[in-house]
């Protein structure tokens, strides 16, 4: 069993500072092309793109593709797709909606706002977004009807069952509990978001002491020192730099004034307030952490990746493929009633159209973000920074007046190029024909 | 030349009794009935779709039996599902080395069964055990941090029979294990199954070269249009008898 022609991967003496840093060239790549977008618009704009206030408004609107995205990345490395998801949105958001405004005020006598009833109705969306999710795995895995033929059809139905549940009319949300998880309505502000700036920093700076001191107990070999210190300043360093940006937004006065007033109290004069960290983009923060340790670091998502290279093997190797075919679609729907919460949140009212041809957008973001439609391969963080991308191109073509049809063909090609990049990238390294 | 002097006097480590199984109508695997001793190799030989590799995974657990018995150590076992079969210590090395080409070494050596630490995989510990048991078997076996697509035929090989190896297999089946080997990998799988056959283990070889039946098995069954032809004590019988058990269906003069 030897094969003494294909040992030589040793270390070469001298690295290249990408190579020492163990940087992803993909990631890389991404990170440059979002910074390229930045700068051009940033120059467009004469620096408005980059002020504080767009910065919020892109963080924040890119939160539901965002969070729908980090499970369609898992969907998409289990070779499936899921098309329905927008509609699955609109679904979710039609619970939320009717069940908050309507259903349970009137089955327990209480009136719209009740915080006990907000909560009751997320976790009746939540349910029901899994549930919705259980039902396409169950078709896909056990039934063995293509993902594609089941969410296709699941985009038609919930869209209109999402109509029927409303009567086709919109509703008007404005429990300010509810609006906490949109964008304005619901930031910490600057203090509460540099504690949880600095908290975060320590955690990433633990963590990568942690993952350190593990390899070096088995005898592996680690990056230097220097290197370490490196990443570890890049991360804290833009940590702190998000935190500290967005914790120059201020609220509005006016905003502020009224703010004082609901609470019976008169504004101090002079008096200033700034928005911090959004309640929403830690919604989305948090999912892309928890996704990314569920896919690296738990059994559930090695198994998704394993059934993405190889279903059979997986099969083989005693894994109940058809459950994890479950779990992953579940998984997909408690995503999009999340998004369904935040993106209703955020607009203050459910509409018909809420979602509407988000599964493209969806796709596109962890297409873009180096997931693979063949299956196997896709990276958590790659979809975000794919969300990240074309919210930051629509917002920024739409500041400079690019009217939306355009808009909406340069997104179209950006993801051409993007997977076309991506072929041309491999074909060099030789990872693929 | 290997050791033939098996001991079947006791009870056999594998029974399989009057195994059948059909997919819509056409009988794969019609009445057969082969056993394994421990320290034994079995040659399965036949055609390509003679049933040999269908009769075989009902006992790694790829496929369920329509009717049959399955015995282990004389205990009747009920073998539904790959888990069912790895909990007996039977473990398979598939043709197709069934591995999951993104993911790496150690990923496939233990895929199904993860080195957890407080609920989380243990990369690090799965890796240490990977080189381990990868310098036992291919100490030249340097790439653990790639994916196994990046490997060669022979190195995939390696992680295929590690995973079987690794977990203390007491019966093991081995699908053409040297088919797409050249001659020098072909002889470290032949002295690795008589260092397991040593050890205890009893092994099931499907095989299509007669060279390499002579040279390794201790018995050999034949199969042909889902049927058992017959088995054979191969050091009495000669490769021609063998051959026109294959080829004919028809039983050597002296059967065993």
């Amino acid at each position: 069993m030897t094969d003494p022609g294909h040992t030589a991967i040793g270390t070469a003496p001298r690295r290249s500072l990408i190579d020492t840093l163990e940087i992803d060239v993909r990631l890389l790549g991404m990170l440059m092309a979002f910074a390229a977008v930045a700068v051009v618009f940033t120059i467009w704009t004469g620096g408005t793109f980059v002020g504080p206030r767009n910065v919020f408004n892109i963080a924040v609107q890119t939160v539901p593709v965002g969070i729908m995205a980090c499970g369609m990345v898992f969907v998409i490395v289990a070779r499936h797709i899921d098309l329905s998801v927008g509609s699955m949105l609109a679904m979710c958001s039609a619970v939320l909606a009717m069940g908050q405004t309507t259903w349970l005020p009137t089955m327990f006598g209480t009136s719209y706002g009740n915080p006990a009833i907000l909560a009751a109705t997320v976790v009746i969306g939540l349910t029901f977004g899994t549930l919705m999710g259980a039902v396409t795995g169950w078709l896909v895995g056990y039934q063995k009807i293509p993902s594609f033929i089941v969410t296709l059809g699941g985009l038609f139905v919930w869209r209109n069952v999402n109509w029927f549940t409303t009567n086709g009319q919109s509703v008007s949300l404005t429990d300010p509990n509810l609006l906490m998880f949109g964008g304005t309505e619901g930031v910490l502000g600057a203090s509460a978001s540099w504690v949880l700036g600095l908290v975060a920093s320590g955690l990433a700076v633990w963590g990568i002491i942690a993952s350190r001191r593990n390899k070096l107990r088995h005898g592996f070999m680690v990056k230097p020192v220097w290197a370490e210190a490196m990443m570890a300043g890049l991360i804290v360093g833009a940590i702190l730099l998000f935190v500290g940006w967005l914790s120059r937004y201020p609220v509005p006065p006016a905003k502020l004034k009224r703010l004082f007033e609901a609470r019976g109290e008169v504004m101090p004069e002079g008096y200033t307030a700034m928005h911090g960290l959004p309640i929403s983009v830690l919604i989305l923060i948090a999912v892309a952490v928890v996704m990314t340790v569920v896919a690296r670091k738990t059994t559930f998502g090695r198994y998704i990746f394993a059934m993405g290279g190889n279903p059979d093997a997986t099969d083989l190797a005693g894994i109940n493929t058809r459950a994890l075919t479950v779990k992953i679609f579940a998984l997909m729907g408690f995503l999009c009633a999340l998004a369904a919460l935040v993106a209703q949140a955020r607009l203050q009212s459910h509409g018909n159209d809420i979602g509407m041809l988000e599964e493209l957008r969806v796709i596109a973001a962890a297409v873009i973000g180096g997931t693979a439609l063949a299956g196997g391969v896709g990276t958590i963080y790659g979809a975000i920074l794919g969300a990240l991308i074309m919210q930051s191109l629509q917002s920024g073509m739409a500041m400079v007046g690019v009217d939306t049809p355009f808009q909406n063909i340069v997104v179209g090609l950006v993801l051409i190029i993007a997977v076309w990049v991506d072929i041309l990238y491999r074909k060099r390294l030789g990872l693929s024909k | 030349m290997i050791n033939r002097t098996v001991n079947r006097t006791g009870t056999p480590l594998v029974e399989m009794r009057d195994i059948s199984i059909s997919f819509g109508g056409i009988k794969a695997v019609d009445h057969v009935s082969i056993d394994l001793y421990p320290g034994e190799v079995v040659g399965l030989l036949g055609h390509n779709g003679a049933g040999k590799s269908t009769l075989i995974k009902c006992l790694s657990g790829a496929y369920q039996k329509d009717a049959g018995h399955i015995l282990i150590n004389g205990q009747e076992v009920e073998i539904s599902n790959p888990r069912d079969a790895r909990a007996q210590n039977i473990e398979t090395i598939y043709q197709t080395l069934a591995l999951a080409d993104n993911l790496d070494a150690a990923s496939n050596l233990f895929l199904g069964r993860e080195i957890k630490r407080n609920g989380i995989v243990d990369d690090a510990k799965m890796e240490a055990e990977a080189r381990k048991i990868m310098g036992r078997l291919n100490p030249n076996f340097r790439k653990f941090n790639v994916p196994v697509s990046a490997l060669s035929g022979g190195q995939r090989q390696s992680v295929a029979i590690a995973r079987a190896v690794y977990f203390n297999a007491k019966i093991l089946i081995m699908d053409e294990p040297t088919a797409a080997l050249g001659p020098h990998e072909t002889q470290m799988v032949a002295e690795l199954i008589q260092e397991l056959k040593a050890q205890g283990l009893g092994i099931f070889l499907i095989e299509h070269d007669i060279h390499n039946v002579m040279k390794l098995c201790d018995r050999a069954s034949v199969m042909k249009n889902g049927q058992l032809v017959g088995t054979v004590n191969v050091n009495e019988v000669t490769d021609d008898d063998i051959l026109g058990m294959i080829i004919m269906g028809k039983q050597p003069a002296k059967a065993a």
